[in-house]
């Protein structure tokens, strides 16, 4: 494998209980340390296929999977792979702001205390550290122990990823994490998307064209359960080489 | 002759006048029931009756100590088995057997449960605690309680479970954390005032049972902390008391009436505020 190649997918097939065939033959990499956005029209599988790469969809009953995903040696669609391990390797922001029912400082320390981090002053650094590099910090520092639901959205996004990166996961997948904030809110977390490259692999679902081209490397398209086009972000946009895609990304449908 | 809008708000007028009186005909007895209690029942009123045990009939005085405490010890030590119990049953339905078939039928079952007689309930325990042993107990008393707690938990705890939005559980799973944990830290968090609430209104419902003690704590005229023994308990003492012919042991029966009321709309009111409080709406339960 490509030494820069984080995730390798292929020939990925994917069913919901059911047997519906939502993801169609997917076959591409995504790179160390830089950002792939995903785009594409609602239901084209996109979101579908980032909970491929945590083994989300196991927590239902009868999904099913088809193919190989190869994250570094291992083929996470293996029978046998621990999902608990996997998903700390692989960190997740959900659409909407997901803070635990209690404290901020606690929300973070949760994933460390799953991580077996016993020790109170490495689990403070942590957490410190964790919002130092969410850009939380400064607003939260004399807050640790409040109630987490009592941030903005925007703030509780942010503590989101903070939690993500706390426990320091090799790949951090993102499901619209600007959907429902407002504009600030939105550039503070792109600015700090960018930030997160430099130690994580960062994959991250949009329906905001703008926002794929400011952030990423690489850009995917999917719709109706099929990568349409993947390449550098730049050609996707400027010089697609599929008409669906030129068409989806000026506006024409989607 | 009258037009149809007459006709329509003589019928709305009639409909109206049947409804309120339906309301206050409720209300007035519920009212006069509850003043009765408070009336003859703060008359009674008095420290002896908490810090003195009864005395033979015929002699003034005494007190219901014995009772007050018995009651106490059958109402924890039922409160001890059923939150337990209940709290992982709706645990199991609403996670584990989420979906599945077995999750509705005890479900179902639970709800009939809710509705069954509790005296059908101290029959039972009668027969199997009871009888086989040869005398009364107070374990037998708690273990009935406990069982018509059971469901009251269960299915609160279920109801306020399936309140806890999934992705708030994805969001723990997505961190590594097993299922275990993601119940014990993030979802009993969220649903901790719901499920409070249940077992509060639990303890409500069963701390004014009469039939299901009758069969198996009975009753003690003597202070008893052995639950292998008949216990005393104040619902007892008050069905035993208001059919004697003595006026203090009436009197007396107020009182303990008037007490076990105030325990359970304190019991019922703080339930309520706590929902109110955690979900700024009116509880449905």
């Amino acid at each position: 494998m490509n030494d820069n190649i984080k995730i390798e997918v292929r020939r990925l097939n994917f069913y919901y209980s059911g047997a519906l065939h939502v993801l169609k033959d997917i076959s591409f990499s995504m790179y160390k340390n830089t950002v792939t956005a995903l785009i594409g029209p609602s239901g084209c599988g996109k979101t579908t296929f980032l909970r491929c790469l945590n083994r989300m969809h196991d927590l239902y009953p009868g999904n099913r999977y088809e193919g190989e995903i190869w994250m570094d040696d291992d083929n996470i669609l293996d029978n046998d792979i621990d999902h608990i391990g996997l998903r700390s390797k692989v960190g997740m922001v959900f659409q909407k702001p997901t803070p635990f029912p209690m404290s901020i400082f606690e929300n973070i320390a949760f994933g460390l205390k799953l991580m077996g981090i016993k020790k109170k002053t490495e689990i403070a650094e942590r957490v410190e550290r964790a919002l130092k590099d969410a850009a939380l910090w400064e607003e939260t520092a004399d807050i640790l122990n409040k109630f987490a639901l009592s941030l903005s959205g925007g703030q509780q996004q942010r503590l989101c990823i903070a939690r993500a990166i706390a426990v320091e996961p090799e790949v951090i997948l993102m499901d619209e994490p600007c959907s429902a904030l407002d504009p600030i809110a939105t550039a503070k977390i792109e600015d700090l998307i960018t930030e997160l490259t430099k130690r994580y692999t960062v994959i991250i679902v949009t329906h905001n064209m703008q926002q794929a081209a400011r952030v990423s490397e690489y850009t995917g398209f999917f719709m109706m359960g099929k990568l349409i086009e993947f390449d550098t972000t730049q050609k996707i946009f400027t010089a697609p080489s599929d008409k669906m895609t030129e068409d989806y990304i000026t506006g024409r449908f989607g | 002759m009258m037009t149809i809008e007459q006709v329509r708000k003589l019928k709305s007028l009639i409909a109206l006048a049947f409804c309120t009186l339906a309301a206050f005909f409720g209300l007035f007895w519920l009212i006069f029931i509850l003043g009765d209690v408070l009336i003859h029942g703060i008359g009674a009123l008095n420290p002896s009756l908490f810090t003195n045990d009864p005395v033979p009939p015929g002699i003034e005085g005494g007190g219901l100590r014995n009772a007050f405490v018995g009651h106490l010890i059958i109402t924890s030590f039922a409160t001890l088995i059923g939150v337990p119990v209940g709290v992982l049953g709706g645990t199991f339905l609403a996670e584990y057997a989420r979906g599945r078939k077995i999750a509705r039928v005890i479900s179902v079952l639970s709800d009939i449960m809710v509705s069954v007689p509790s005296i059908v309930i101290g029959t039972f325990i009668y027969a199997v605690l009871v009888k086989p042993v040869g005398h009364f107990s107070g374990w037998a008393g708690a273990v009935a309680l406990a069982i018509i707690m059971i469901p009251v938990v269960l299915r609160t705890t279920e109801d306020m479970l399936s309140l806890v939005p999934w992705t708030l559980r994805e969001a723990a799973f997505a961190l590594g954390a097993p299922y275990y944990k993601v119940i014990i830290h993030v979802v009993y968090r969220a649903a901790a005032a719901g499920i409070l609430t249940g077992i509060l209104l639990s303890i409500a419902r069963v701390v004014g049972e009469t039939a299901p003690l009758l069969f198996t704590s009975f009753n003690n005229s003597f202070f008893s902390a052995n639950m292998n023994g008949p216990v005393s308990s104040l619902t007892v003492t008050i069905f035993q008391y208001a059919m004697g012919p003595y006026s203090s042991w009436h009197s007396q029966a107020w009182a303990a009436s008037l007490m076990i009321t105030v325990f359970i709309l304190v019991l019922t009111v703080l339930g309520r505020f706590i929902l109110r409080w955690r979900y700024g709406k009116r509880p449905t339960i």
